[in-house]
């Protein structure tokens, strides 16, 4: 079936308005993506027809919201190829699946040990580590990379050796889009015995993982970013990795029993789920990722891919212009400065004309750093983008450059 | 010499000539651009008004009385604003500005127009503005 971008967006109702006398152009995919009715109804039926707290009642509207919950969990399962359902661990988003990995291997750490993060991580996948760092005295260690916004793996067998305890890296960077070489990272910890986790925060809408097929120990995804509810992230974990460690909060639904001496934890998932779960989040996500199923992540990608060419070849043309991270692989992300003009200018600018970006650091300051500037401009491309919406971006961003020149 | 006033009465007219919002950014734009930029050296972090999602420098001092503006900013809708607010307040008797109605940041709609973070931005320009002020008029 042909790829029909205007049947898509009729799914998506909040497209479909003025911003400040303009079309909204919606190029914020990265931050966050929109919700199409799938979603939204899937959330409003659970509030109409069967709220009730999992897990606890056996009364039939508790049965029905817990069924509901745990056949999402099983279509995580079968979408990422799980082995077991158990395995895959709802969380509140991927700062804390992050978290809750890092401070439940605190036991198993020590100074000698190291961890091992990249030069483009998002801030939740660096501080984390360092907390942990300093916790336990071990050493925190990056993977660099080049003037193109690619990882150098080229040294990599002396930077992950027998004393790194694990490697935590993004699939795909949200502030340059480069897709890392996940596999040959992945190979080089396993040789050395390392653990291993994978951020799939800008990965999750935009492409197919199979966590078996890498032999990946962790892999967390973030809802809100795959046309999902906010507030719901997956921690997927292989089962004897999440039963060696400890979970960092404690409640309720993750507990054996509880004496008020000593409380002995659940199994999994529980363990680490202490406390009233997201359901409906976790409902909407089931519907988000039904949705994304049905179109095909390989179809979305592709069209994906074709408006960020036409977008960096439309947009390379107005002068100065300066795309920050120009890896062979990318991702749906253009990320750039224009010389002498301020990201923020450029925002309030294309906000003017409809066009929503993100500007500025996206919390990642270290990338910045890196390319000695303040801040870009990042527009990201989904499902439901256009050509005639690239257009419009162009002569938006056109329009800016001149006034502010 | 127009008081802050008639200051403010003046710009609020000359927004009014403009229906479209990008001609009054246009108007700040142009306001940014002609405000001389400081020299290096008084770019210093001392001088940076905290809140601001751009980096602004304001100095404020005081000569006869008066208080006097200069200012600078790395983003130029940031200095724009900025500027407009040394067009009111600067060379004007510290008493009058630590007591000064704000009226023409609400009426020419630049207030509304703004996001959360730039208004708190622009915001802390004025308070820091009228902080000075009440320091040097007391």
């Amino acid at each position: 079936m042909a790829y029909n971008v205007h049947d898509i967006r009729k799914q998506f109702p909040i497209l479909n308005q003025e911003v400040h006398g303009q079309p909204l152009v919606y190029l914020d995919n990265a931050a966050t993506a929109q919700k199409p009715l799938a979603v939204i109804n899937a959330i409003s039926d659970y509030y109409l027809k069967y709220n009730a707290n999992v897990h606890r009642g056996v009364h039939t509207l508790s049965q029905r919201a817990t069924d509901a919950m745990e056949s999402v969990r099983e279509e995580v399962r079968v979408h990422i190829n799980a082995t077991e359902a158990a395995e895959i661990i709802f969380t509140r988003g991927i700062t804390d699946s992050i978290n809750t990995i890092a401070y439940g291997m605190s036991n198993r750490i020590h100074q000698g040990q190291n961890v091992v993060i990249t030069a483009m991580e998002h801030h939740s996948n660096i501080v984390p580590w360092q907390m942990l760092c300093e916790r336990t005295g071990a050493e925190l260690r990056h993977i660099p990379m080049d003037e193109h916004g690619e990882l150098v793996i080229n040294g990599l067998e002396d930077i992950v050796d027998h004393n790194t305890a694990i490697v935590a890296f993004n699939h795909i960077s949200n502030t340059l889009g480069t897709i890392n070489p996940v596999e040959e990272i992945l190979s080089r910890s396993r040789e050395v015995g390392a653990w291993t986790l994978v951020d799939g925060a800008q990965s999750g809408p935009h492409a197919q993982v199979d966590v078996q097929s890498w032999d990946v120990d962790f892999f967390t995804l973030s809802s809100h970013k795959m046309y999902g509810p906010t507030g719901l992230g997956i921690l997927y974990g292989k089962r004897e990795r999440l039963e060696a460690i400890s979970p960092y909060q404690g409640g309720g639904e993750m507990i054996a029993t509880v004496t008020l001496e000593k409380s002995t934890y659940a199994g999994l998932p529980h363990k680490f789920e202490a406390g009233t779960p997201h359901v409906e989040g976790i409902i909407g996500f089931g519907a988000a990722l039904k949705f994304l199923n049905e179109i095909g992540i390989e179809s979305i990608s592709a069209h994906e891919q074709n408006l960020l060419e036409y977008a960096t070849e439309k947009c390379s043309k107005i002068e100065g212009f300066r795309v920050i991270g120009n890896a062979k692989n990318k991702a749906s992300v253009l990320s750039f400065v224009v010389d002498g003009i301020h990201s923020y200018d450029l925002g309030v600018l294309l906000d003017q004309q409809g066009i929503a970006v993100r500007t500025g650091q996206h919390c990642t300051q270290p990338i910045m750093d890196a390319f000695c500037i303040q801040g870009t401009v990042r527009a990201s491309f989904a499902m439901y983008n256009t050509f005639d919406e690239i257009d419009s971006f162009m002569s938006a961003l056109s329009r800016a450059v001149t006034m502010l020149r | 010499m127009a008081t802050i006033q008639e200051k403010q009465q003046a710009l609020i007219q000359e927004f009014e000539l403009f229906d479209e919002w990008m001609d009054k950014y246009n108007y700040i734009i142009e306001m940014g651009k002609s405000l001389p930029t400081l020299p290096e050296d008084k770019k210093n972090d001392d001088l940076l008004v905290p809140g601001c999602q751009s980096k602004v420098w304001l100095h404020v001092e005081k000569r006869d009385n008066k208080i006097v503006l200069s200012a600078d900013a790395d983003a130029i809708i940031a200095k724009g604003i900025v500027a407009m607010l040394i067009e009111v307040f600067s060379d004007q008797p510290a008493k009058e500005v630590a007591g000064a109605q704000m009226k023409f940041i609400e009426d020419i709609g630049l207030k509304d127009h703004l996001s959360p973070t730039r208004a708190n931005g622009l915001i802390s320009m004025v308070k820091q503005i009228k902080y000075y002020a009440l320091a040097f008029s007391a």
